[in-house]
């Protein structure tokens, strides 16, 4: 009889094997191990830089040296070695592809497996893809496209040549360089990312979207996102990412600015699939990432997170809600499997009057991981009639794991409405039960209550990104199908 | 359709059925009447297959299968149906949802292909206003904010568009107003034809007044203990267990 019981599907879920794991074999252009500022230079030159950029990278590399690595209650990992990384590695192509065509067969068959086929992406209407495969954008579509209207996206290596005004007035105004230690090491030897930037009154016309990827062993990705919203303008940026199979723990340390002028909105979803270990917590990808964005009057940007994959992931989406009556939105979904650990969450910094924060947090723990909510809403003293509203649930799957909720809230005005709810349940035997009672079979039936728990979040992605979401959320939880 | 022989049941290491017999032909309503905590919705768990209950002993036999020898979704898929005395929310799940995905995941056990959209709108359509289950209702999460009353009419709807062979109404009728009595009612005796069978599980004989039960069994402590036509369920009403219990002599 193979009736369901919670111990055989905790043994299903730790029996789940990386399903992206593999390794592309491509000639690359790597510098030795090691951090220092000659490497720093060494980077920079081979990007051909504009001086004022390597000096903002040794500003930032200065002001790392004095930092220390944060420490976390219910994070527990091997700290990375910073002389044991690479610090600069560019798939060996001098030449950057015209048209997906151009592109060697052997990427092409890296994005086949990632079921990011370009055949499949050329046919996918409405979005352009910018796909970094280690720190060098290789190919970037629709371009002449968005040309047309005045939009920029690019790679972030190419903005700092092409559009180095706008990179220079911008970059660190959100996430200065001395913000925390992974955005300081960032800011020293970030090797690529993209760049975006919207006109005013322009509503972008498709998805834009970047896949990013590691695929070099013992190459830290330090990318740099920077989506700036003009006046009135609105985009939505999409991030997907997965990553090859490694015995080495690999660090990912991005930083992801947004700024939204008056009257604009940014969207901005992430599907983040890294390699999470094996079951046993060996390897993985330690995923440290400071991404946050400012609103100006009557700005809205929402983040949306689908989290499933990295070994140790610390992350939170924020926002700066510094003009009158803007709008921050938090939806997030975060996974945790085997021996992984999850410490994300978002910041609402409301300073104008009338702003609005929405925080939806759906934790969903299985295996012996760890899971924990951390989620700051300040309300400053000028901020009249601010409002927040934010709902953490918490579900787990076996009874090894855990989940832990930490709402933050400093209200310095006393007209503020603040709303907080949380639940934590465990995943029910009877809803199981009374879907095989319907016929339906027990690994449908976990996707589908799942899927029905993060239904609020996932609603908030775009169609296909949903659908790659719900598919992700299905391989993560149900055991190894076949 | 189903023959149930000596059939024992623990949870717990606690005997709750304790050899129970029972037969029920293609065409036939049986109703199950009996004390709290005789084991009623023990034996509709048991047959459904829940794995909380350790069988100890006995056979049930469900056309020509051997029932126990099941997973739940392959009897659900031959055709055992079971509407829940306390049905489940699952949040997020949309009615139709839920309905689509059983009953594509049984039709391809059966090697059938899926149900068309169109065809499946229809059926909901046609099923929903057989039971009067309000339209929003069938859109909205699988039971989620349902009242008592609309999570009991949402199970027949269930059973209505799953069309099963052999239903198992555990304590439909508790909670229901009297119109939505006479709903349920006319929905169960619309679906039956000869080939499929129902069983009822109720504490009133006023259910059986809309749906007529060919035989009605007293299950108590485990066992079914007397057997009768439908005026069973009126003396039962009338006078309560106690003389059941005196006549088998406890
Ligand atoms: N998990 C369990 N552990 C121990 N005893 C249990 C467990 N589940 C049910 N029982 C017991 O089994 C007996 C039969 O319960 P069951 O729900 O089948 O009764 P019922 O006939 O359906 O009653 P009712 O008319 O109240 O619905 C009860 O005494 C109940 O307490
Ligand atoms: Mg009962």
């Amino acid at each position: 009889m193979s009736s369901y019981t919670e111990n055989e599907l905790a043994k299903d879920l730790e029996n789940q094997e990386y399903k992206f794991g593999f390794t592309t074999d491509i000639g690359s252009d790597t510098i030795p191990k090691g951090l220092n500022e000659d490497v720093i230079r060494l980077i920079s030159s081979k990007k051909e830089e504009p001086q004022w950029m390597l000096d903002y990278r040794l500003t930032a590399y200065r002001a790392w040296l004095t930092m220390t690595e944060p420490e976390w209650a219910h994070v527990h990992y091997t700290k990375p070695n910073f002389q044991e990384m690479a610090y600069y590695s560019a798939p060996n192509q001098t030449k950057k592809y015209e048209s997906w065509d151009d592109v060697d067969p052997e990427m092409k068959e890296t994005m086949a497996k990632l079921g990011i086929s370009l055949e499949e992406q050329k046919h996918l209407t409405g979005v352009a893809v910018d796909f970094v495969m280690d720190s060098v954008s290789v190919a970037t579509s629709f371009k002449s496209k968005l040309a047309e209207l005045g939009i920029i996206f690019c790679s972030f290596s190419e903005a700092v040549q092409d559009h180095p005004e706008l990179v220079r007035a911008n970059m660190g105004t959100v996430v200065p360089h001395t913000d925390n230690f992974y955005a300081a090491l960032n800011s020293a030897v970030f090797t690529d990312g993209s760049f975006c930037y919207i006109p005013k009154g322009v509503r972008c016309p498709m998805e834009l979207s970047t896949y990013f990827r590691i695929n070099q062993a013992e190459t830290g990705q330090f990318e740099r996102t920077l989506v700036i919203a003009d006046e009135g303008s609105y985009v939505s940026y999409l991030e997907g990412c997965t990553a090859p199979q490694r015995d080495e723990n690999q660090l990912h340390a991005a930083v992801v600015e947004l700024i939204a002028k008056d009257n604009s909105e940014i969207k901005y979803s992430t599907v983040q699939n890294w390699y999470p270990g094996d079951k046993n917590g060996k390897g993985g990808i330690f995923n440290f990432v400071t991404k946050r964005g400012i609103c100006d009057t009557n700005a809205k940007i929402s983040w949306t997170q689908v989290e499933t994959g990295s070994a140790v992931t610390w992350k939170y989406p924020s926002c700066i809600l510094k003009g009158d009556n803007s709008i921050g939105e938090f939806y997030s979904v975060a996974v945790t499997n085997n021996y992984q650990q999850a410490d994300t969450g978002t910041k609402m910094i409301h300073l104008g009057k009338g702003t609005k924060s929405t925080i939806i947090s759906k934790g969903i723990s299985a295996g012996k991981s760890q899971n924990s909510y951390r989620g700051l809403v300040q309300i400053h003293k000028n901020a009249h009639n601010a409002r927040n509203f934010s709902q953490c649930d918490s579900l787990l799957m076996t009874d090894e794991c855990g989940a832990h909720t930490f709402p933050y809230i400093e209200c310095k005005n006393s007209s503020a409405k603040i709303e907080h709810e949380a639940t934590t349940s465990k995943i029910g035997e009877d809803q199981i039960f009374y879907c095989l009672q319907r016929g339906i079979s027990e690994e449908k039936a976990i996707s589908l209550i799942v899927n029905g728990y993060c239904k609020e979040v996932l609603n908030q992605l775009p169609m296909e990104f949903a659908v790659e979401a719900q598919k992700l959320l299905t391989i993560s939880l149900e055991g190894s199908v076949g | 359709m189903i023959t149930i022989k000596n059939l024992h049941a623990s949870i717990n290491g606690k005997e709750i059925l304790k050899g129970l017999n029972l037969e029920v032909k293609a065409g036939e309503v049986h109703a199950i009447m009996g004390p709290n905590g005789a084991g009623k919705s023990t034996l509709a768990s048991v047959l459904a297959g829940r794995s909380d209950y350790e069988i100890t002993e006995g056979e049930v036999d469900f056309d020509g299968i051997d029932l126990l020898e099941m997973s739940p979704e392959d009897r659900a898929r031959e055709g055992l149906f079971l509407a829940f005395q306390y049905p489940v929310e699952i949040p997020g799940v949309s009615n139709i949802n839920f309905l689509r995905t059983a009953i594509n995941e049984i039709r391809a056990y059966k090697g059938e292909e899926p149900m068309s959209a169109k065809e499946f709108m229809a059926t909901v359509r046609e099923k929903s206003a057989l039971v009067e289950l309000d339209a929003k209702l069938a859109s909205r999460s699988v039971n989620e904010g349902f009242s008592g009353g609309e999570k009991k009419r949402n199970e027949i709807f269930q059973m209505a568009m799953l069309e099963p062979k052999l239903a198992i109404l555990d304590e439909t009728d508790s909670g229901l107003d009297i119109d939505a009595l006479r709903i349920v009612a006319k929905g169960v005796n619309t679906l039956k034809t000869d080939k499929n069978a129902t069983v009822v599980i109720t504490h009133y004989q006023r259910l059986l007044d809309h749906i007529v039960p060919d035989f009605v069994h007293v299950l108590y402590d485990g066992k079914i203990v007397k057997t009768g036509p439908k005026e069973l369920a009126l003396e039962l009403e009338e006078k309560g267990y106690d003389w059941i219990k005196e006549e088998i002599g406890q």
